[in-house]
């Protein structure tokens, strides 16, 4: 583990030196280049605003004026059904809508059952294995303007009830019910 | 489809507005949406820029080739459709390296990269191409190994052993990835089938 630590702690500043003497090394004109390719950036981050504002503005209506917590309580009772405690359904609903939210709701799980209980853990887990669908499709799509979307949505959704159920079986098969 | 979702979403909201008589609290929402939507742009501002400018060195000195050269056989099994040398290549793999490590800040650039060459090899058409869809399966799945912030959490909370969902996280979303290209490969044949 604290090899792993080790790595993600160093591994960004060691990327840039390598690519930095890389381009030196190959005669790429190391500042200019980066110069050039980070006023693309600007451009991106710019043209995305709408794309972003247009779909928080409707998710946080959605969320604000309640119709969240009224389909979570519909859903509720099948997912217990199916094993899935009660408490973790809001955090399986919110995951690919908003990261923030998302990870607002997994501190507060760790916070009130503990980081070692069986919610903990699956909330952990849950954060690390899952990603933000609408995010993402959102932010890539929009910033190269892809219009159709194709089977992009329903392919990334069902990505992650996949991950939800993996994570479900892995953390009880791990762990324990507990 | 996302034009229906997008209006849905609202006009539901709306509706339980009605309801619940949360009229007050979608007025603040509406604002404080745009507001947040805005923040995130601003601070995405930096990181684009900066990593857009490294990978501009990176590509120009040849890094990214050398790079896909070497996961070659892998992701021609994932992108069939893009050639082997093509710069998407390179992109696709520096997103799929950087979400692994957990640095979701370096990931999002390379990511609308990738994107972006895939949509020229598509001819520059507005619509999804069967890359695009498999490149966001896979950023959905998130694979990662490093889960930092999870692990940043639960230190907060006084876990007795923060760093034990690892493992765990590593085998669930590797299995949660194999589904989603699974998924995405069924959809594929879905609509090749339908011509």
């Amino acid at each position: 583990m604290a090899i792993i630590t080790y790595i993600s702690l160093t591994f960004i500043p060691l990327l840039i030196g390598f690519i930095l003497l890389y381009g030196t090394f190959k005669k790429v004109p190391t500042y200019e280049s980066f110069v050039e390719g980070g006023k693309e950036g600007i451009k991106i981050a710019v043209s995305i605003i709408p794309f972003l504002v247009g779909m928080f503005v409707a998710i946080s209506i959605f969320r604000a004026s309640g119709a969240l917590d009224a389909l979570m309580n519909a859903i509720r009772p099948i997912m217990k059904s199916i094993g899935v405690p009660a408490e973790i359904v809001p955090l399986l609903i919110i995951r690919p809508i908003s990261g923030t939210a998302a990870l607002g709701m997994t501190s507060d799980l760790i916070a009130v059952y503990g980081p070692d209980s069986f919610i903990g853990r699956l909330a952990s887990v849950l954060q690390g294995s899952t990603d933000t669908t609408f995010y993402v499709l959102t932010v890539y799509f929009g910033a190269v303007g892809i219009k159709k979307m194709g089977d992009a949505l329903k392919v990334g959704l069902l990505a992650d009830v996949v991950g939800i159920i993996v994570s479900i079986i892995v953390v009880g098969l791990i762990f324990g019910l507990k | 489809m996302v034009n229906y979702i997008w209006v849905f979403m609202t006009i539901v909201g709306l509706l339980f507005a009605v309801i619940n008589g949360t009229w007050h609290e979608v007025n603040i929402a509406i604002f404080d949406g745009a507001k947040e939507a805005v923040t995130l742009c601003i601070g995405l501002i930096s990181v684009l820029v900066f990593w857009l400018g490294m990978m501009r060195i990176a590509e120009e000195s040849g890094l990214l080739e050398k790079l896909s050269k070497l996961f070659r056989p892998l992701v021609k099994i994932l992108f069939p459709d893009v050639p082997a040398n093509h710069p998407a290549m390179g992109y696709i793999l520096s997103n799929m390296i950087s979400n692994m490590f957990g640095l979701g800040n370096a990931a999002t650039p390379l990511g609308i990269k990738a994107m972006e060459e895939l949509k020229k090899l598509n001819g520059g058409k507005t619509e999804a191409s069967r890359s695009m869809v498999t490149f966001l399966a896979i950023n959905t799945a998130s694979v990662t190994i490093i889960p930092t912030t999870v692990i940043a959490i639960r230190m907060n909370y006084h876990s007795a052993s923060p760093t034990e969902i690892v493992v765990p996280t590593i085998i669930a979303t590797l299995l949660s990835a194999i589904g989603a290209m699974l998924i995405d490969r069924y959809f594929y044949y879905r609509r090749s089938r339908k011509g």
